[in-house]
């Protein structure tokens, strides 16, 4: 009996394989959005399936949250590829060869991700985020411009030491987990480790959490850490930034949170909680004032996910059911809206064949619809009610002015100078007189009005059973 | 304490000197042959805790590192440097000496910080996990004070070096983490190679500071 979860993991991979000898690149895109639509009908089999914990594998309310995004983010930016990617190859941007590379890359990296998030060992969940690190590099270095060669060089050293801090980490949570565990496969086991880790020893629990707040810290994109993050956005392919923004970062915080339930059991351990506020804290707001000097629009929505992940890494560093429910639902909101914004950006860099801000005013007047789309993203992202991360901004807010008043100053002004920032390049954009070129857009608009919607419908009803599963997994974090 | 654990530390000890060798090698072509010796160490290092633990299964992780860390990669990276005529003189960031300070100043920080971390664990493993750490950091350092790329990938895997060790140092590690790790190594390898290639296409270098005037953002 073939369970979800395996078709979730194994799906990717055996369309990257087949994907690798499709010649043409149109059947490659169609078969690229059959497999991704087939990975994310398994992704919603397994949210209504059996939950499921063997010696590999898990799937808890927790991860099956992480598991839905991915799959549906997967999809989405799969269709819009489809439609986008064909004219790079007009403007001789990318080969076919090159292209059947990507759809092959773009299939194994969601395995990758996948294959992280349900691993029920440590080690396997380190592979596949490794995986998924390594192909995005390639990703990023796709158009072989110098630019591009640079961004994927510093994103390939800097994830590299990162991913190896993680990895020592990794090792010494093992150590820590022996004596209470034994030798072998169950001191590497989640919900083993879990379970024992109150037995575990605390000195060796602080320091593996360092190694692994440093090591996934840096995949995360928390400041100082970030360095690599803008200039990979900026420089890959525009579907690419979509997938890093929504969804690998989101798993490089999966695997943080993991560890943080983790140490959190062990009352002798350090409390990872006021680290984690003081690093969200710090990313958000350095972010957040760093938006206001960017020229290149990818590296300014690249910024925006760094603020967004400093709230989320806030959030959940507080702590509590209110806070994690806050955090997840952020969480979601945010990879729905960011995504939606680097395909509304795509089109943006279609129309005008160019991704500086300077060369994209008057929007408004040569692409009314795209204008206005765009715009509608950019004050969902800014937290604008009546959209999604409005909702989930002023959950962690309250929640946080709640319990520490003055704490909840900070976030709240880090968000303020970002949507200050966000708006005045908005405002360059879309409005003034047109400059440049004004191509016809071919890409689909389909994924972008999905995702506005779904993050609009967020924000105005929040479906109980949607309610009560996030309060589930926010539980489960404690 | 038997002679097994000072066998696996002499291995060790080997393999940190080595860590210190690559920082002050002149020429690429050492600094290969440095790292070649590094990853034989390593190879024997897994070897002798796989006899004297019992654990055939390591075997398997030393027969790779000897194999692809010690004979393959260093003979393919010797090629790249040969075919793509780079400069033979390594390219500092910083001079032998200050790198050499740093990286005994980062030695004795591992020492200190895992002896006081590490009270609860057997001794033989907290030794090898902290003389580990040192050569994980010494990776990390060489990856910092050197600016060519070949030299930054030799960097890179001492610190994978390192880590095995550590792995091999955690007793019972279970072998599925280790042939993976092996793995995503070789893929981290085909990378670095294949962007050796486009760097050296694009730029006529692989000096890293021709990349750092790419900075997308100044355009």
């Amino acid at each position: 009996m073939i369970h979800a979860y395996q078709v979730v993991v194994v799906a990717p991979y055996v369309a990257a394989l087949v994907l690798l000898v499709i010649p043409g690149y149109r059947l490659g895109a169609i078969t690229n959005v059959v497999a991704s639509a087939l990975t994310f009908a398994a992704g919603l089999w397994l949210v209504v399936s059996e939950r499921v914990v063997s010696d590999y594998a898990i799937v808890d309310e927790f991860n099956i949250v992480f598991i839905a995004i991915n799959t549906l983010v997967g999809f989405t930016t799969a269709l819009f590829s489809a439609s986008y990617i064909g004219h790079e190859i007009e403007t001789g941007r990318l080969t076919p060869t090159l292209l059947r590379f990507y759809h092959a890359m773009f299939q194994a990296m969601m395995g990758s991700m996948n294959l992280a998030l349900i691993a029920n060992n440590i080690g396997l969940m380190w592979v596949g985020l490794e995986l998924a690190t390594l192909i995005t590099v390639v990703m990023v270095g796709l158009y072989r411009t110098p630019q591009a060669i640079e961004a994927a060089w510093k994103y390939f050293i800097l994830a590299s030491v990162g991913i190896s801090l993680a990895f020592f980490g990794t090792i010494l949570i093992y150590l820590a987990g022996q004596p209470a565990l034994g030798e072998g496969v169950p001191a590497m086991t989640w919900n083993l480790l879990q379970a024992a880790a109150s037995r575990m020893d605390p000195a060796i629990l602080d320091l593996a959490f360092i190694f692994l707040l440093i090591g996934y810290g840096t995949k995360v994109g928390l400041a100082p850490l970030h360095a690599w993050l803008p200039d990979a956005h900026a420089e890959g392919p525009t579907p690419i930034s979509a997938v890093l923004s929504g969804l690998l970062l989101n798993v490089a915080l999966y695997a943080l949170l993991r560890f943080k339930m983790v140490v959190a059991g062990q009352p002798a351990a350090l409390d990872p909680g006021p680290i984690m506020i003081v690093m969200g804290l710090v990313s958000l707001i350095f972010a957040a004032f760093m938006l206001y000097q960017r020229r290149d629009i990818k590296r300014l929505f690249a910024y925006s996910s760094i603020e967004h992940m400093g709230l989320m890494v806030f959030a959940f560093g507080m702590g509590g059911p209110l806070a994690n429910f806050a955090g997840l639902l952020h969480m979601t909101m945010h990879s729905l809206t960011k995504s939606g914004i680097f395909f509304a950006v795509g089109h943006i860099a279609q129309a005008k064949g160019s991704q500086r801000i300077a060369d994209i005013k008057g929007l408004s007047v040569t692409h009314p619809r795209l204008a206005v789309a765009f715009a509608l993203a950019v004050f969902a992202i800014s937290g604008l009610p009546p959209f999604g991360v409005f909702t989930s901004e002023f959950l962690i807010l309250t929640t946080t002015f709640a319990r520490e008043p003055w704490l909840a100053l900070l976030p709240a002004f880090g968000l303020l100078i970002g949507f200050g920032a966000l708006l005045m390049r908005l405002q360059d954009t879309i409005f003034g007189e047109p400059v440049g070129p004004a191509h016809r857009v071919d890409a689909s608009s389909v994924p972008l009005v999905l995702h506005l919607l779904l993050v609009l419908t967020a924000g105005i009803y929040l479906p109980p059973v949607l309610v009560a599963w996030f309060q589930r997994a926010a539980e489960l974090l404690g | 304490m038997n002679h097994a654990y000072e066998i696996s530390h002499l291995l060790a000890g080997v393999m940190l000197v080595t860590s210190f060798a690559l920082l002050y090698q002149q020429r690429v072509a050492a600094v290969l042959n440095t790292f070649a010796a590094q990853s034989i160490a390593l190879a024997l290092a897994v070897a002798w805790a796989a006899w004297s633990q019992d654990r055939p299964d390591l075997f398997i992780t030393a027969l790779i590192a000897l194999t692809l860390k010690g004979i393959v990669i260093p003979v393919a990276l010797h090629r790249t440097v040969a075919r793509l005529g780079i400069h033979r003189e390594v390219e500092k960031v910083v001079g032998v000496g200050v790198a050499l300070m740093v990286g005994l100043a980062l030695t004795g920080l591992a020492q200190a910080l895992l002896f006081k971390v590490t009270h609860g664990t057997a001794s033989h493993a907290r030794e090898e996990l902290a003389l580990a750490l040192s050569i994980i950091l010494m990776g990390f350092l060489m990856m910092i004070v050197r600016r060519n790329a070949v030299t930054q990938i030799v960097g890179f895997m001492s610190m994978e070096n390192g880590l095995i060790l550590a792995a091999t140092g955690a007793r019972g590690m279970p072998l599925v983490v280790e042939v993976s790790v092996a793995f995503s190594v070789l893929i981290a390898l085909f990378v670095f190679a294949v962007f050796v290639f486009r760097i050296r296409e694009r730029f006529d270098t692989i000096d890293i500071e021709a990349l750092d005037r790419m900075r997308g953002d100044r355009r």
